[in-house]
């Protein structure tokens, strides 16, 4: 029994039953083929991060943010302003309690080196509905190079908890033609 | 020395049990179990809340349920029941005295007022940061204290245990090694000792933050160390959870193991691989090179996940051989139809088999793929996946122990046996619901930790797809399910211990039933000849869906915007 000591004391030396050696080789190959999988998805698949990340003071990225909305906003909406940058531009997005700033407009088919920060907690970027999310810290700016394949109206939810407006924290992204 | 102890003789198994060590087992179970009931009690309520229709709790009393739910079920009643096997698996199965008990009531005190202080800072509000209490959000310093109080506790209940296998072992007090259960249990105190420094290293520094004594502390650096501590935690869960299902398949059928060898290696690998895994909490962080993720979730990850499907197949296996030598032989599945499934020991262990390995082991190797969870970070896909491990798996393999622990520790007969009956159905079944609903609410973008999914009170708008609706409908109605499960327990438990028929020292309990003399289990078959079919069959079924669930999100993932 597994309760009390094994029955044969020298079980070390117990052969194995065939049946269990095949699905330890099995599990283990198919642990092998999910390594691999990774790996092969950085070559050969469209959806990877970059890892390209700068600390970064907050107030220094709000700068760029500001920069950005002076030159190239194109209207205001809910007293955000929507920012149409140049197709390949660096797009900052700022997040911070509780709002994802500006609002962004992008080209269909064009990529953007979108960067994002927070301004004070942890808060998390989630595209609705496409549903991709990664996490925003403070201090840091990580840069994701999006592409995105359909025009339309998203969703920028906040995923991390920050607080007591966290649910409150929506933003939007327009993709246009 | 041992002459001064006090011991009796357990009419069950001739155990000699060291009656100190038998009153630590009580004392850290009933903590559990009241732990537990208090956490699952703000666990209903949150799922009342995230149930669109009800919407039960107002904002700032949903954030602060569920983080006193995160700490009091997943820290608190996880912990002081692992205590209380670590003692049983100890000095009980090894036939010992335990070594400082009095070691053991510091470290059991210091555990209480640490959940005591957390909790009363939770409570009072000002503290609602989620059991994970990322930087920069700060708590009140109390709410830190009470967890390092709490770790520390711990740490002395591990020092207790290892204490007593060197005891045990310098007093001769089994032969041969220690069983496979108590090897189990050593492992899971290994990785604990690991996870209680990790604790330390990163809450101290945190405590005095919040103090204002340290000025900053860097949200990466804490998320890294606090997930080493956080991942491997589950770690201890697992190896915990996996010895009691050895367990209960040998006190309730005798079974043996198929290869003492395969599955302590297996033990081990929990222990070799699994220590970087809080990389895959970090895998859509900013900095971390693409390297580091893969190495560390597949090296530090796959090979623990093999050594959990390893024992995947031992534990079933094990069952079948059991059950074939008593002469179940018919087709693939006689051994497993006529199964004990009245006895809830034996029912909740299998469901708990059956939905760790299908539901919480499956999704979470599935998201912690480098790629694949850019779709499921921080959704409410997470909380689905572990509510599949540590609830249908782990807490519903402690519940089913302790209906052999009732009679054979508390010296009670089990009160409410119909009841006990249902318990793990009702409890095991509306976990796996919720597990699921949120799982599929996540796959539809649903944020976990959130209190409003139509976002009423934002400026911009966005709206879920009603399908999201849906699941969180159905994630409430098995919520309700799940809670009246727990309920169940607590009652039957909480009775049986205090208003249960008393058991003499000498009388053996009447349920559940004693296990069946294993002699003949013991040498059933030779290892070149075992032949457990149907095992095999589950296995496989296991195998496919974790193949087809596997790519069809790597479907999903190439769907989403290119990025890079
Ligand atoms: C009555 C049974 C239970 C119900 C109905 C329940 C329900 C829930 C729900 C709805 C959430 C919130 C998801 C979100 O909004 O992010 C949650 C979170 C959680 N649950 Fe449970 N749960 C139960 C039992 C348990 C048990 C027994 C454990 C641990 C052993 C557990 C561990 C957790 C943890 C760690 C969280 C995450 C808290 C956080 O995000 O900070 N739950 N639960
Ligand atoms: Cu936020
Ligand atoms: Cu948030």
């Amino acid at each position: 029994m597994a309760m009390t000591p094994p029955s044969e004391r020298i079980w070390w030396r117990q052969p194995i039953a065939r049946i269990e050696l095949i699905w330890i080789i099995i599990a283990f190959t198919w642990g092998l083929i999910m390594f691999f999988m990774m790996i092969y998805w950085h070559g050969a698949g469209a959806q990877n991060l970059s890892n390209e990340a700068y600390q970064i003071k907050p107030q220094v990225f709000a700068k760029h943010a500001q920069d950005m909305i002076d030159e190239y906003q194109v209207r205001e909406e809910s007293g955000f302003p929507v920012v149409h940058p140049p197709p390949g531009s660096d797009v900052y997005l700022i997040a911070r309690l509780w709002q994802w700033w500006p609002i962004l407009e992008f080209e269909k088919d064009q990529s953007y080196r979108l960067h994002l920060s927070s301004m004070d907690w942890q808060h998390g970027f989630s595209l609705q509905p496409v549903n991709i999310n990664v996490q925003v810290h403070p201090g840091y700016d990580m840069v994701v190079t999006v592409k995105p394949d359909r025009a339309g109206e998203f969703g920028v939810v906040c995923n991390e908890f920050c607080g007591i407006g966290h649910h409150m924290m929506v933003g939007k992204i327009y993709v246009v033609e | 020395m041992s002459s001064l102890i006090d011991y009796r003789t357990c009419p069950t198994t001739g155990l000699k049990v060291d009656r100190a060590a038998e009153k630590l087992i009580k004392a850290n179970a009933v903590a559990a179990i009241v732990f537990l009931a208090i956490g699952g009690l703000f666990g209903l309520l949150v799922a009342l809340t995230r149930w669109p229709a009800v919407h039960f709790l107002p904002a700032d009393m949903f954030y602060l349920a569920l983080t006193a739910h995160g700490l009091d079920v997943l820290l608190v009643w996880i912990i002081f029941f692992e205590m209380a096997l670590l003692y049983f698996a100890s000095a009980i199965l090894l036939n010992s005295r335990l070594a400082g008990p009095k070691w053991a009531w510091t470290g059991f005190g210091l555990m209480l007022v640490g959940a005591l202080i957390t909790n009363v800072a939770v409570l009072q509000g000002k503290s609602s940061v989620m059991f994970t209490s990322y930087v920069p959000m700060m708590a009140e310093p109390p709410f830190y204290v009470g967890i390092i109080l709490f770790a520390v506790g711990a740490l002395i209940g591990c020092c207790v245990f290892f204490g007593t296998l060197v005891l045990a072992k310098r007093e001769k007090t089994y032969e041969g090694s220690i069983p496979l259960v108590t090897f189990g249990a050593l492992t899971a105190a290994i990785i604990a000792v690991f996870t209680l420094a990790s604790g330390a290293i990163i809450l101290i520094p945190t405590l005095l933050w919040s103090l204002g004594l340290v000025s900053h502390i860097d949200p990466l650096v804490y998320k890294t160390i606090w997930w080493a501590m956080g991942h491997s935690s589950q770690q201890i869960n697992v190896s915990a959870h996996v010895a009691v299902w050895y367990a209960i398949a040998a006190m309730v059928f005798g079974a043996k193991p198929l290869s003492e060898k395969i599955s302590r290696m297996a033990f081990l690998m929990y222990i070799l691989f699994l220590q970087l895994a809080s990389a895959h909490h970090l895998l859509v962080e900013p900095g971390m090179s693409s390297e580091w993720k893969i190495f560390n979730t597949s090296y530090a990850m796959y090979l623990a996940v093999l050594g959990s499907m390893i024992h995947g197949m031992s534990v079933p296996g094990a069952i079948e051989v059991a059950q074939r030598s008593r002469g179940l032989t018919k087709g693939m599945f006689e051994w497993l139809r006529k199964a004990p499934w009245g006895n809830p020991a034996f029912a909740g262990m299998f469901m708990s088999l059956v939905f760790f390995g299908f539901l919480g082991g499956i999704s979470g190797v599935v998201m912690g793929t480098e790629q694949i969870n850019l779709i499921m970070h921080n959704t409410l896909y997470v909380p689905g996946h572990f509510h599949a491990t540590v609830v249908a798996g782990t807490t519903l393999a402690f519940m089913a122990i302790t209906y052999i622990l009732v009679p054979l520790i508390f010296r009670r007969e089990l009160m409410m046996k119909k009841l006990a009956m249902w318990q793990p159905y009702v409890f095991g079944i509306g976990v796996a619901g919720i597990s699921v609903f949120m799982m599929g609410a996540g796959t539809l973008g649903v944020s976990r930790r959130h209190w409003d999914m139509t976002f009423a009170d934002a400026i911009l708008p966005f709206d879920y797809p009603s399908a999201a609706f849906l699941m969180m409908g159905l994630n409430g109605i098995f919520a309700v399910m799940a809670a009246v499960g727990g309920l169940m327990y607590v009652v039957i438990v909480v009775g049986s211990v205090f208003f249960g028929k008393k058991l003499t020292d000498d009388e053996k309990p009447s349920y559940p039933e004693v296990p069946p003399e294993s002699a003949a289990v013991s040498h059933y078959g030779s290892s070149e000849s075992l032949k457990i079919p149907g095992t095999a069959f589950l296995v496989g079924i296991f195998f496919t869906a974790f193949v087809l669930y596997y790519f069809v999100n790597w479907k999903y993932l190439s769907e989403i915007w290119p990025l890079s």
